[in-house]
């Protein structure tokens, strides 16, 4: 049981263990800018393979899971973002799915009282909605504002999210509020895995593995801004070398900024194998990408083939004596 | 079996705690338990549909009598299902595992078995899609020990066996659904995976033979066309009895105006039975007073479509009888009697199936002169859609009184309520036919409703510990209003949740009895020339009418 | 949703994805600045962190000096080098920009490039600007 978090735990350390040594040993060119152009190439080709691959398959049937009213009779209030019958609803139920993980925020926790009430009593729970919610939002911010070691001169949009991240001025280098959500986020999600014995029990290695990269390219991204100082004049001429297509490895860029690299290649490489392709899925699934509208306008079924049914005709053929008999109505009378 | 056990012996059951180690290895320990299975699909139930491996079999006998290249079928089988089904596709791809569903399911929160959580029922079958079907699978099979760190693992003899255990205690109420925050729907992989059983011979009898039945004699009880009408008949002699009112309906009876279909579950057994005479009272009504034309059928003679719990193509071969039998009586539209996956099988799946129904009109409620809108294409309407329209209009004369006696509250039925939305128009027919409603606890009511715990066919005889232990969250919300309120009818509109809720409050609620919501109809509509009832329909006296001891 | 969607909205999430590649074609990039050592600076061959230091950790040496000046009124810096400097920013020819005379070249230059925007000139001045 303990390997499922051990191994993946050991995996970060020694990624992190051999692009920090490698780049010490003259191994720069590759963690530096082999490795990344690969993970870069293996990210898009992963993703556009699997999303192109959802795309392919059909859709069969219109199967919304309605969650309000429908559209029924004119004086019936209808949901209208949780039971959509048009465009504009679905549209609205998804952007509230993608953006505020509106169907977490349902969550709730059941407990049951054996001896005092026999009863089974649920109670919101809103902490796995926050901490995802917080997750997902500091790790947007956070590849946002790396955005300034892509450009140059730095976007003033950048600039103004770099901004608003910093804008408690706390300490120097600033703090940024992403830099303290993000590793507090993931390590309630680790605890949950690790402490709530029924998310133990489901969690496989491939959860506990991009957690822990994660941290891990937090911790080292934290560590080189607040701690042991980089320097990142050195690291945008390297990473602006990658994204103008004329690789450098200039002098004095740290091992730890080639373990940050490294983990942060892992986790693109990763991706498209691994269930963080839900960040593609969640546009995806039928069950709330749909209108619950079946009845009033056909949904067509592409591979629709015809069956064998029990026609009418046989069914009076087999039945006529004991119809006729029971006065019921016939087609042929003998 | 429950018979055996004590509400008190199956509290004492429920441990949420689950057990330390790895689910992976637990495979080989689970045990096809009495009580908790149902019995194998007799053979020549699976021959009537032609359907693969008929043979007879038994669940806990080591030898399942499959055929030898088993692991290729089910293969094979999964490969094509992802081709057609996006849903499949998708829900095996991005589960994260977060364990939001984890305690949604009734029949975790009733057994306490973590392999009931639906993360981990979707899991079964996944650890063998990453297994076979993923690039990471294939590379981790090379590694030693990847297959278990990634829950990956091969289709063994005892996988498929746990999977067919697990996937046949899940009732497809799409609960978990709700609130996952990617919409994985438990009830399409259970779907997949009881179709993959199917291309082995792996169905259960409680479906196999109903789909046998209703495929021969038009509904899954085998009602016979002439015991059909019989029944139907006795109905009539009741109604009879108790209003004076002869309320004969019509049979295959070509020009009339509407179909109707309804389970044959309301026609066999009570308390659906009075549900029926309630559709008997209202078309009697409706017929007097504005002319309308109803008009059963005995070859179209079943809502429901246990073929929805086999296969797809099962499914579209049983429903294909309603615009069969619409066509060829000529009727203008079909309206749907109270069933709970018959809806989400007419709402969600008919017309792409068996449409597009260019024969039928525009459903137009003639007496209002209200267009639903909402079934322009598929042409079938909800019973209580249509009888809320008429109400709404001051179309029947109610006498609410004669429901005084009953403290109400309501179960909406999962597929209503998740795949379809019908939450409103069942509150306000209740609420325009009886005066007192109470409302169960939110968490478990509308697009939260819990499970009757026998949905999906597996509300057989021989699963009844499972069944009571699914029935636990209703049971708790029920008894919850029945000691507040004093509640003492559940209303419910669909058939298994008459049979399965009747059984679940004798069992946990013993006080509160289960009505369909036209019971309630037909005991408050004045038919007209009706004499002075002193019975309801349960032929028990009215409010009022007590005889003085 | 239809085919076209999916690959509609795959091609925005790829060129998202590769906006770090387009955008630097579509727009002139700046090189990074060339350090270079100007007038007193570059006489005088000796600082108070060596070069590489400098170039990572100069904000955190700032921040203490601010510090110890504010608060302790200690004014002396004795560099790992031996040497005592001033502990100032910007006044008098014994500070950083007494030596670094131009704040465009030794400050700016790098702050820009990297998207860095201290503080430091919400208080003190360009010893230049004041003449």
């Amino acid at each position: 049981m303990t390997q499922k978090y051990l191994i993946p735990l050991t995996a970060v350390f020694l990624l992190f263990l051999v692009a920090y040594a490698g780049a010490g040993a003259g191994l720069g060119w590759f963690f530096g800018i082999v490795f990344p152009y690969l993970a870069v190439i293996a990210f898009l080709v992963g993703f556009v393979i699997k999303v192109m691959g959802w795309a392919r398959s059909a859709v069969p049937f219109r199967i919304p899971t309605t969650c309000g009213q429908q559209k029924s009779l004119p004086w019936i209030k209808q949901n209208r973002i949780d039971n959509p019958d048009t465009a504009s609803g679905v549209f609205i139920r998804m952007l509230l799915e993608i953006f505020l993980f509106r169907s977490l925020f349902r969550n709730t926790k059941a407990a049951f009282n054996r001896n005092a009430s026999n009863r089974i009593t649920y109670s919101w729970e809103i902490f796995l909605w926050v901490a995802a919610l917080a997750f997902h939002y500091a790790f947007l911010v956070v590849l946002l504002r790396h955005f300034r070691f892509f450009t140059s001169p730095v976007p003033s949009c950048v600039q103004f999210l770099e901004a608003l991240d910093g804008i408690v001025q706390l300490g120097l280098p600033g703090l940024f509020l992403s830099g303290v959500v993000l590793p507090a986020a993931v390590l309630f999600l680790l605890a949950r895995r690790l402490f709530d014995q029924k998310v133990r029990y489901i969690s496989q290695g491939s959860d506990y593995f991009p957690l822990f990269l994660i941290l891990g390219i937090a911790v080292t991204g934290i560590f080189m801004r607040y701690f042991t100082k980089v320097d990142i004049v050195a690291i945008k001429e390297m990473t602006m070398g990658l994204v103008t297509l004329s690789p450098t490895i200039p002098d004095g860029v740290a091992s730890l900024f080639y373990g940050h690299l490294f983990l942060v290649s892992i986790l693109f490489a990763y991706f498209p194998a691994s269930k963080l392709m839900h960040l593609g899925g969640v546009f995806l699934s039928p069950t709330r990408n749909m209108a619950n509208n079946t009845r009033a306008k056909r949904h067509v079924n592409p591979w629709n083939y015809d069956v064998p049914i029990h026609t009418y005709e046989q069914y009076e053929d087999h039945f006529r004596d004991k119809m006729i008999e029971a006065g019921l109505p016939v087609e042929k009378k003998e | 079996m429950a018979d055996e056990l004590t509400p008190d012996e199956l509290l004492d059951k429920i441990d949420y705690a689950t057990d330390s180690g790895n689910w992976l290895d637990t495979t080989k320990s689970v045990q096809i338990r009495p009580g908790m299975y149902c019995y194998a699909a007799k053979p020549e139930s699976v021959e009537t549909l032609g359907l693969p491996n008929a043979r007879s079999w038994n669940p806990t006998e080591e030898d399942w009598k499959l055929p030898d290249n088993w692991q290729q079928i089910i293969h094979d089988g999964i490969k094509e299902r992802l081709e057609k089904f996006r849903t499949f596709k998708i829900f095996m791809d991005v589960c994260v595992r977060c364990g939001a569903c984890a305690d949604k399911c009734h029949f975790f929160l009733g057994t306490g078995d973590p392999k009931n959580m639906p993360v981990l029922r979707a899991e079964l079958l996944r650890s063998i899609y990453r297994n076979d079907f993923t690039t990471a699978g294939k590379i981790l099979q090379k590694i030693p020990g990847g297959q278990r760190l990634g829950g990956n693992r091969p289709l063994t003899l005892d996988v498929l066996k746990e999977m067919w255990y697990y996937f046949f205690q899940c009732t497809e109420c799409r609960r978990c659904s709700v609130f996952c925050p990617y919409g994985i729907d438990t009830a399409e992989i259970t779907i997949m995976a009881r179709e993959l059983f199917n291309l082995l011979g792996l169905n259960i009898d409680w479906i196999a033979t109903p789909v046998s039945n209703c495929y021969t004699t038009g509904n899954h009880l085998g009602i016979q066309p002439h015991a059909f009408k019989d029944m139907l008949d006795f109905f009539v002699e009741d109604i009879e009895d108790i209003t004076g009112v002869d309320c004969t309906p019509n049979y295959q009876k070509k020009g009339a105006d509407i179909l109707f279909v309804t389970p044959s579950g309301d026609v066999f057994a009570d308390p659906g039975t009075y549900t029926c005479q309630g559709y008997l009272i209202l078309f009697k009504y409706l017929k007097e007073k504005y002319g309308l034309d109803v008009t059963w059928s005995t070859y179209a003679s079943e809502g429901g479509n246990f073929g929805f719990f086999t296969s797809h193509e099962t499914m579209k071969r049983l429903n294909a009888k309603m615009y069969y039998e619409a066509k060829r009586l000529g009727v203008k539209w079909i309206l749907g009697g109270e069933c709970g996956h018959m809806w989400r099988v007419i709402h969600q799946y008919m017309d792409t199936m068996n449409g597009p129904a260019d024969f039928l009109e525009v459903p137009v409620n003639p007496i209002t002169g209200t267009k639903f809108h909402n079934s322009a294409s598929t042409k079938m309407v909800h019973i209580t859609e249509f009888t809320a329209d008429l109400i709404k209009h001051g179309k029947l004369e109610l006498d609410k009184g004669r429901n005084a006696n009953r403290i109400m509250t309501f179960h909406d039925s999962c597929n209503p309520a998740r795949g379809m939305g019908l939450l409103d128009e069942p509150r306000y027919v209740i609420n325009n036919v009886c005066d007192n409603f109470y409302e169960m606890p939110p968490n478990t009511i509308r697009e939260n409703t819990f499970c009757c715990g026998s949905g999906a066919g597996l509300n057989a005889g021989e699963n009844m510990e499972l069944r009571m232990a699914g029935a636990l969250p209703r049971a708790t919300a029920l008894k919850h209003v029945h000691e507040k309120y004093g509640v003492n009818t559940l209303g419910t509109i669909c058939a298994i949740d008459r049979a399965a809720l009747s059984t679940l409050c004798e069992y946990w609620v013993p006080e509160v009895e289960v009505a369909g919501i036209h019971e309630l109809v037909g005991n408050a509509l004045i038919l007209p020339g009706e004499k002075e009832r002193t019975e309801d329909l349960r032929m028990e006296p009215l409010p009022g009418c007590e005889e003085e001891e | 949703m239809t085919k076209n969607m999916i690959m509609g909205g795959l091609a925005v999430f790829v060129l998202a994805v590769l906006s770090p590649f387009w955008f630097n074609m579509v727009t002139t990039t700046q090189a990074a600045p060339e350090p270079e050592l100007l007038g007193p600076a570059k006489q005088a061959k000796k600082c108070v962190l060596d070069t590489y230091d400098m170039r990572t950790s100069h904000m955190s040496l700032l921040d203490e000096w601010r510090d110890a000046v504010v608060r302790d009124a200690d004014r002396i810096y004795v560099a790992a080098n031996g040497h005592a400097f001033n502990m100032s920013l910007s006044t008098g020819e014994n500070s950083c920009l007494g030596c670094h005379e131009d704040k465009a070249k030794f400050c700016d230059a790098c702050h820009t490039y990297t998207s860095v925007d201290p503080y430091c000139w919400d208080c003190h001045t360009n010893p230049k600007e004041i003449e």
